[in-house]
């Protein structure tokens, strides 16, 4: 399976946003608590990405013998990894997010994963976004939950780029859209108001159509004020125009604009690099560190207030195949980006990659449950509740072992 | 089942769940023979005759009826000359167009034959099965040459979409949509001759999946290790891109990338023996309970419920069993199975996009619908043709579809398409469309009536009862 082209394909609404929208805030330009300033940005590449290859342990000697052909080479050497911190290293196709590592606003968790292995990707992906391994029949995703548990005393709307709702959101929060890639504030038919009036007439009742129509014409109101004041991005209508750029343009707009967006969910796929690794990888990997850097700089007046993380479904085999590829693994890493973060440094407990050590002596374990991370950055950026994270993240007690926070 | 005991709601709710959309042809053929003898001659498709209107769309799209190894090796040789031989930069330029033009045509046709197929076939269950198939084995249109074969993989999917299980299975783990789509083509063993000499080795991307996705489903009691040994089992499934090699026709298995070692597969051990032991692996997995009951389940979710009744579902997978794996049997049973027949389910299964799209076309009759925008609708409501990037398929679920975009896009569209989108000089019916779309709710009623004249087939279009089937 290949999830590659999406990233550049305008056409297949690849990336998934969750904008919550306070109107009252909007409307009262009022922004108090804490809670209502801070702005977390979840995003998931779908498909499980090869972190070994993103923070490269170039002196882990076990590294260059398991990957012979795919190894990111020492940092000396010709594209080779930039260096972080004489261990690790960046993949150097992420060059575009150095500044922000060295300004200390970008930081790894390394060997990061979920505690039920799971090499499906869909029930990995269930988890992670679920937000309770093991577990299948949780309804929700937890960025739903984490919805509910913001202040009451905002009418919070939710808002999606994209057509399909991702598990991650699902739930009892009503989610708005916006359509992803180019062209999101173009015209469509149920903009004119005889249109508008007569389905909303049609769709005036309490039941799911009617809510969900309700919904979407309000938020397409507030995000057409912010988003249709000028062109926003530099790569719109460029040939080759990637869509995640031209969709972190946006979401950064919403967030600094009017619309006081407090959440984000994107989505990139492409990331399942069974065969040919290298040259997937050198494709996408470019358009993701651009777009997070997009991402910051658009965000900037508010990214003192603002946490992104960066997180896939799992690893990929410590050793490459024999298709010069990787296949399912499980330990993977985490990125967190943000004016918050203690940058500048790769966290985490690394187990090596000692055979011995190796998970079913072929992947990389996990020493740190994703949701300690999630966890402790719903605390602590987002002021969270212990009370509402048992809710958000039910049977999950923080071992608060890792301080990534200012 | 005589037609005077069922209700009118019943009979809708009946060719809702059996076709793409009620059609005034369709509710005429209910009225001479009777539901039930519908029911029957649905599931006989080969007895139907085919539509005319069929007929003259699918003459028209003329890389259908080329065999796909022909189209293959057409795109081989041009791939070939453009490696191999001395060219100029203009030469190069007009065979990469030729590249495109053949694989964008035959991509497309592919998809409008699916689309015509939908819409106009008279074997609407038949089409509706094709579309559960083809999404359960779903494969890639634009991964590699996936796009070259998609026309043959649909149609192999058609003979058997009513036929047996094992059969259905066995078509599609030997088609080349499938090896290239999931990896098996590279499927090589390390130490065997063709893997040293082209150092490649086991890749375990299909053999998850054929387990995952296409037989057991998650929870059917597989290990890693069974994972790695049905890889071993089929390394050397691959396909000859010219033709000349195995069954002449695109696969091909390759005993010099074959693991010649025994294996121990779910319990069973498997004694070396080249492409047998892929045939036995499917016949494990094609009659296992775990498969039984999993593609029951999700039988019983597409034809009757987001959360499928449990009685049902373990009543299907003894039919299953029973029959191995009849799937005419299976919707026999199902389809007259009191769960089906219950009328709390009427109209309760959100349209996916595709289903909600064709239903339009159906239901207002449009004459020869515009294939290409409709291609583009499919595209701009996440949901295009033959373009589902994973191999889980597309969901068939009210949560995976209805949110506040979507219905402003569905809303938008019926507009458009209420206005002419689909075919300019298509005057909609508004007596034909109220007729196929049977009672609509008094609140519904009310607002039409309310509105202007030129808003009404839009608003019917985009309309609760529209969205559901």
């Amino acid at each position: 399976m290949k999830r590659r082209k999406l990233i550049q394909t305008a056409g297949l609404a690849t990336a998934g946003m969750l904008l919550p929208v306070g109107y009252n805030s909007w409307v009262a330009q009022s922004a108090n608590s804490k809670s209502d300033r801070q702005r977390l940005i979840v995003i998931l590449l779908r498909g499980g990405v090869d972190g070994l290859n993103i923070v490269v342990p170039h002196q882990d000697r076990e590294y260059y013998e398991a990957r012979p052909t795919i190894a990111v080479p020492y940092p000396q050497e010709k594209n080779g990894a930039i260096d972080l911190d004489g261990f690790f290293g960046l993949n150097p196709k992420l060059k575009d997010l150095m500044p922000l590592w060295k300004q200390k606003q970008l930081a790894f968790i390394h060997s990061c994963g979920s505690p039920v292995a799971e090499r499906s990707h869909f029930q990995a992906q269930d988890y992670w976004e679920n937000g309770t391994p093991g577990v299948n029949k949780t309804r929700s995703g937890w960025m739903n939950r984490l919805l509910a548990e913001l202040p009451e005393d905002r009418l919070t709307q939710a808002l999606n780029v994209g057509v399909t709702t991702p598990y991650i959101l699902r739930g009892k929060m009503a989610i708005a859209s916006l359509k992803p890639g180019i062209n999101s504030t173009a015209p469509i038919p149920t903009d004119r108001p005889h249109v508008n009036q007569a389905f909303s007439r049609l769709y005036s009742g309490t039941d799911v159509l009617s809510k969900a129509y309700q919904d979407g014409t309000k938020a397409r109101e507030i995000i057409l004020a912010d988003l249709s004041q000028e062109m926003v991005s530099a790569s719109r209508g460029a040939k080759n125009a990637k869509v995640f750029i031209d969709d972190a343009t946006e979401v950064a707009r919403l967030m600094v604009g009017n619309a006081k967006t407090q959440l984000a969910f994107m989505e990139i796929g492409g990331w399942d690099t069974h065969i040919n690794q290298a040259s997937t990888l050198n494709r996408l990997l470019p358009g993701l560190g651009q777009g997070l850097a997009t991402l910051a700089k658009g965000l900037e007046p508010i990214f003192a207030d603002t946490v992104i993380v960066v997180m896939s479904e799992f690893g990929r085999t410590v050793k490459e195949n024999g298709n010069q590829g990787t296949d399912h693994g499980y330990g993977n890493a985490m990125w967190l980006l943000g004016g918050a973060i203690r940058g500048g440094k790769v966290y985490g407990e690394w187990p090596s990659l000692d055979q011995s050590v190796l998970y079913e002596n072929r992947d990389l374990p996990v020493t740190t449950d994703f949701r300690e991370i999630l966890s402790q950055t719903l605390q602590k950026h987002l002021a969270i509740s212990q009370d509402s994270l048992s809710r958000i993240f039910p049977s999950y007690k923080s071992s608060n072992k890792i301080d990534f926070f200012v | 089942m005589a037609t005077s005991k069922l209700t009118q709601s019943q009979e809708r709710h009946i060719l809702e769940r059996l076709s793409f959309g009620v059609t005034s042809s369709q509710l005429e053929q209910v009225k001479v023979q009777g539901i039930e003898a519908y029911i029957q001659s649905q599931l006989s498709p080969q007895l139907i005759s085919e539509s005319p209107i069929l007929d003259n769309y699918l003459a028209q799209f003329s890389s259908i009826h080329q065999e796909p190894i022909e189209l293959q090796k057409k795109d081989y040789l041009y791939r070939k000359k453009l490696r191999t031989s001395q060219l100029s930069t203009k030469e190069q330029k007009k065979i990469r167009q030729k590249i495109r033009n053949l694989n964008v045509q035959v991509r497309d046709e592919a998809m409008d034959a699916h689309l015509t197929r939908a819409i106009y076939s008279n074997r609407q269950l038949q089409e509706v099965m094709v579309d559960f198939w083809f999404n359960h084995f779903n494969v890639y249109a634009n991964k590699g040459a996936v796009r070259i074969w998609l026309r043959d993989y649909e149609s192999k999917i058609r003979t058997h979409a009513l036929g047996n299980f094992r059969d259905l299975l066995g078509v599609t783990a030997k088609h080349p949509a499938m090896l290239i789509y999931l990896d098996n083509k590279k499927n090589t063993d390390p130490n065997s001759p063709g893997g040293k000499a082209n150092q490649i080795g086991l890749n375990e991307n299909y053999a998850r999946e054929l387990m995952e996705l296409h037989t057991l489903g998650i929870d059917g009691g597989y290990s890693q290790d069974d994972v790695i040994a049905l890889a071993r089992i089929l390394t050397g499934w691959g396909v000859d891109h010219q033709g000349k090699k195995g069954d002449k026709k695109g696969f091909f298995f390759n005993k010099n990338r074959h693991d010649q070692q025994d294996k121990l597969f779910l319990g069973h051990t498997i004694s070396a023996n080249g492409i047998q032991e892929g045939e036995k692996a499917l016949d494990i997995l094609a009659s296992h309970s775990a498969t039984a009951h999993f593609i029951s389940s999700k039988l019983a979710q597409y034809f009757v419920a987001d959360q499928p009744p449990t009685r049902l579902v373990n009543q299907l997978a003894e039919e299953f069993i029973t029959s191995q794996g009849n799937i005419r049997q299976l919707m026999d049973v199902l389809i007259h199975s009191p769960e089906f027949n219950q009328p709390e389910y009427y109209q309760q299964k959100f349209k996916t996009p595709y289903q909600y799209l064709v239903s339009l076309v159906r239901m207002a009759g449009i004459e020869q619908p515009n294939l290409k925008r409709m291609r583009g609708m499919l595209t701009q409501l996440s949901m295009p043709i033959h373009l589902c990037l994973a191999p889980t398929g597309y969901d068939y679920t009210q949560s995976a579809w209805l949110n506040p975009q979507a219905m402003l896009q569905r809303t938008s569209l019926a507009t458009a398409i209420a206005n002419g989108a689909l075919n300019r000089d298509y005057g909609i019916k508004q007596k034909q469309l109220q007729n196929n779309f049977g009672s609509l709710s008094p609140h519904t009623k009310q607002v039409i009536a309310k509105s202007p004249v030129k808003l009404r087939a839009a608003l019917m279009m985009g309309s609760p009862e529209a969205m559901y089937r």
